[in-house]
């Protein structure tokens, strides 16, 4: 080879001395940006979620270019596309499942991040970032689920709306002005279109400012321990190759709902139009809202239900200080791990309480499981970090990979 | 007392989206010919059911989203769908001096309505609204096997049961009082191939039939899913192949 | 802005002269771009054509006693009750200690109208349509209404009884145009 530089080298110099965006972007995501080689699966979620909020755009865009926002035409042109827009049927399914699996992949991801204690110093901020988007993916899927105008889509939304009025004095003027009337009818449904077409690019944004913020601190690990320079090997190709194995089968997954279960997560009542003089017997939201939907129920006072059920989110924004251990992976403690899953358990019941008529002993299991719930972020948390023994951690992540090697 | 009142409700209000009944019943699964992997319809009982639609149920329920083109995945050929269009009127306008007028249906008109609107559809019903039946078995807990085991779940009522006048008693309705009077009995039609017209085959053929208007797109779902699925898979394979083959010398 | 205000440490009279005018700039920068938000906002109030629905006319006389209809108003149900002499009775004798949002029955009707009851259609609980309308849905414990959502009870004036809802069925603004012709609005 000569030393010659090719012609499409000096013109790609050229470019980056004027817009540096490749090594931008080789920084970011690829040969420049050095992740611990010790991660696991668990770590395939981040990735995953990006690409279901690619899939929830782009198939929201087309899905936007035969839908009409109005009472009287958008059930009829959610039908239409379901029926006389080429691939129509496809392109509704796959983002109305979307919606779910992408609350699965957040979930998980979620969920690894309170197991190996991503949340804690120096990567509070990157939480923090991380929960502002799960806050706007629930406001985008809410507001969704209103554009079909089914029964479940006009009576959520009356429900969900209606949570401000809680709010003493100015409440019911808030929710006046959320309606654009007296109920929630055509100017309602254009507002919420037109939202749901806004937040998914609010998220983008957010999502920019939730890598930057992991890339000042670099990504946690399984062992919860700095990673040295020697512990790294770059994302590109290593972890690039890794994802998108994750992702096809991800993918395996979502089309095995979106072609042979597509309503499956779906209520059969949101096949009826919505109906305002008449409220279905028994409203329950998506399955994603369940666990907070239990708590909103188990507190037999609108207003404090609804402090409740928002700060059951918010509690998690001061999860970084009410986790006491100077340990951060639930793999070197004991007893943490234990109470982490009685947590995940206790959401699940939360969850199938959401989704029960709220009858005989039903909510007072809602009870107990909302206590439990706040009680593992407010006592349990900061009591476990002063009493438990951390098992003894590894010198370096080099180290504990060697050895297990041999 | 609560119970019977609840159950009332659900009879009054016909249209009634009730997802949870006030008490559950279960309901026996069927076998149809769309189930599984590759199911498809079985174009034969699409014509039969659409005949026991046209001759039993049409008085009432609509089907608003059907258009007499879409019989062509019934298996009609181009032709035929033209005749039987051109069985129905609809009306269109207004002409050059203004009037509504009547024509004969086109292949690419809706499904004329059995009633003008849901006010005349309710008098003409004793107040109950026959619901539209394009959608009705993606509509239902339940799906084709609520439909299926509804239309043959008329009984006596048990009893201690009052029933609110003008209701049939249903076995799996929810709350069990129906506005439906029992509409399929043996012998309610006769099929032109001469497939049996029991009340249970006849009542399996509606529903197939309405379980393609509710997911016209059914096959095609199937066939294009296990295509993508299939490479999606090998995908899978192959790139799992590749990122160990990368990783090979990566302590981990 | 330290090193400003140090630089011009020598003429204190400038320099507060120009901190002012600085600060007056910034300030009317900032109420001007909150006056632009308003007009947004308020866009996403009730229009006008909204607001101009916001009243009905209905005649009461065909209600027969024990009957109760559901009339719209703003979009939403409007339960008028007829109500019997014994409705009347249960729902007088109540004692206001006993009640979540305290009302009497006299504060909720039209004096000289008092058999008859208009309350909103609306849940105070998060804006279901409670059901005890027609003669065949539940009223709950109270003979009133019963909310499917979340199981709130209103007695026969429409007051809340039992049930996650705060307060009564709303009384919208009425007036008896005739004896018979009631404007809601």
């Amino acid at each position: 080879m000569s030393t010659e530089k090719s012609i499409w080298k000096k013109a790609l110099d050229w470019h980056e001395e004027r817009l540096p965006i490749i090594s931008w972007i080789d920084h970011s995501l690829g040969t420049k940006y050095p992740v611990p080689r010790n991660l696991n699966y668990w770590w395939n979620f981040g990735s995953l979620a990006m690409f279901m909020l690619a899939v929830m755009i782009f198939s929201g865009i087309f899905l936007a270019m035969n839908y009409t926002p109005h009472v009287t035409l958008a059930f009829d042109s959610v039908e239409h596309i379901m029926r006389d827009v080429n691939y129509g049927w496809l392109i509704r399914y796959m983002h109305a499942n979307g919606a779910s699996f992408f609350f699965m992949v957040v979930y998980i991801h979620i969920l690894r991040g309170m197991y190996y204690g991503s949340y804690k110093a120096p990567r509070e901020v990157l939480w923090w970032i991380g929960l502002l988007i799960y806050l706007a993916m629930m406001a985008t899927a809410f507001l969704g689920y209103v554009l079909p105008w089914g029964q479940m889509s006009f009576w959520g939304a009356t429900v969900i709306t209606s949570f401000f009025s809680a709010i003493p004095g100015i409440g019911d003027s808030i929710v006046t002005l959320l309606w654009g009337g007296f109920s929630v009818d055509n100017p309602t449904l254009n507002r919420f279109f037109s939202l749901h077409y806004l937040l998914p690019f609010v998220i983008v944004g957010l999502i920019f400012l939730h890598i930057w913020a992991l890339h000042v601190p670099g990504a946690n690990n399984p062992l919860g321990i700095d990673a040295t320079p020697a512990d790294k090997i770059p994302f590109f190709p290593y972890y690039v190759m890794k994802d998108v194995f994750g992702l096809a089968v991800f993918v395996v997954i979502y089309f095995t709902a979106v072609f042979w279960f597509p309503n499956a997560l779906g209520e059969a009542v949101n096949y009826v139009k919505a109906n305002p003089l008449q409220t279905p017997e028994h409203i329950v939201p998506e399955w994603y809202y369940l666990p907070f939907y239990a708590i909103l129920r188990s507190i037999p006072n609108k207003l404090l239900g609804i402090i409740a059920m928002f700060g059951a989110i918010l509690i998690l924004f001061a999860l970084p200080w009410l986790d006491t251990s100077r340990v951060r992976s639930g793999n070197f403690r004991p007893v943490f791990r234990i109470f982490f899953v009685v947590w995940v358990i206790d959401v699940l019941i939360l969850g199938w309480v959401g989704a029960q008529p709220p009858e005989g002993i039903i909510p007072t299991i809602g009870l107990i499981g909302t206590l439990w719930y706040f009680g593992h972020f407010a006592v349990i948390m900061p009591v476990l970090g002063w009493v438990e023994t951390p098992k003894p951690l590894p010198a370096s992540i080099s180290q504990s990979v060697l050895k297990a090697a041999e | 007392m609560k119970k019977i009142l609840l159950a009332a409700t659900a009879a009054f209000t016909f249209t009634a989206v009730s997802a949870q009944a006030a008490e559950h019943v279960e309901i026996p699964k069927e076998k149809w010919s769309f189930d599984g992997v590759l199911g498809t319809f079985d174009r034969a009982q699409l014509q039969r059911g659409f005949q026991v639609y046209k001759d039993v149920c049409s008085a009432c329920h609509s089907l608003n989203y059907i258009s007499f083109r879409n019989f062509e995945a019934l298996g009609y050929s181009e032709e035929q769908v033209k005749t039987l269009a051109a069985e129905y009127e609809v009306q269109d306008g207004p002409n050059d001096e203004g009037d509504m007028f009547k024509r004969k249906a086109k292949p690419s008109d809706r499904l004329p309505k059995p009633f003008a609107n849901d006010a005349l559809a309710r008098m003409s019903n004793g107040g109950a609204l026959p619901p539209d039946l394009s959608l009705m078995t993606k509509a239902r807990e339940g799906g084709p096997d609520y439909v299926y085991h509804l239309l043959l779940g008329y009984e006596e009522p048990p009893a201690g049961v009052q029933l609110v006048t003008g209701m049939s008693y249903n076995k799996y309705f929810p709350g069990h009082q129906i506005a439906m009077t029992k509409q399929i009995t043996d012998g309610v039609v006769t099929f032109a191939d001469g497939s049996p017209n029991d009340a249970a085959h006849v009542a399996k053929d509606v529903t197939a039939f309405l379980h393609w208007a509710a997911e016209p797109k059914l096959e095609a779902r199937h066939s294009t899913g296990l295509r993508v699925t299939l490479y999606a898979l090998i995908f899978a394979v192959l790139a799992f192949l590749a990122k160990r083959r990368m990783w090979k010398n990566i302590p981990h | 802005m330290a090193n400003t205000a140090h630089a011009h440490a020598a003429d204190p009279a400038g320099e507060t002269r120009r901190d002012f005018l600085l600060h007056t700039t910034i300030a009317m920068g900032a109420v001007g771009g909150a006056m632009m938000v308003w007009p947004l906002i308020h866009s996403m109030n009730p229009a006008a054509d909204t607001l101009a629905l916001s009243t009905t006319e209905f005649n009461i006389s065909g209600v027969a006693e024990g009957q109760r209809i559901s009339v719209m108003w703003r979009g939403s149900p409007v339960f008028v009750a007829h109500r019997t002499p014994a409705e009347i009775e249960a729902a007088r004798k109540v004692q206001l200690s006993e009640l979540r949002d305290p009302q009497t029955d006299e504060q909720r009707v039209t004096k000289g109208k008092d058999k008859y009851l208009i309350v909103s259609g609306i849940c105070t609980h998060f804006g279901c349509i409670p059901q005890g309308v027609k003669v065949t849905e539940p009223r709950g414990e109270f003979g009133g209404w019963f909310c499917p959502c979340h199981g709130s009870q209103y007695d026969t004036s429409g007051r809340i009884r039992k049930g996650p809802a705060p307060r009564n069925l709303a009384v919208p603004p009425i007036k008896f145009l005739t004896d018979t012709t009631v404007l809601i609005g």
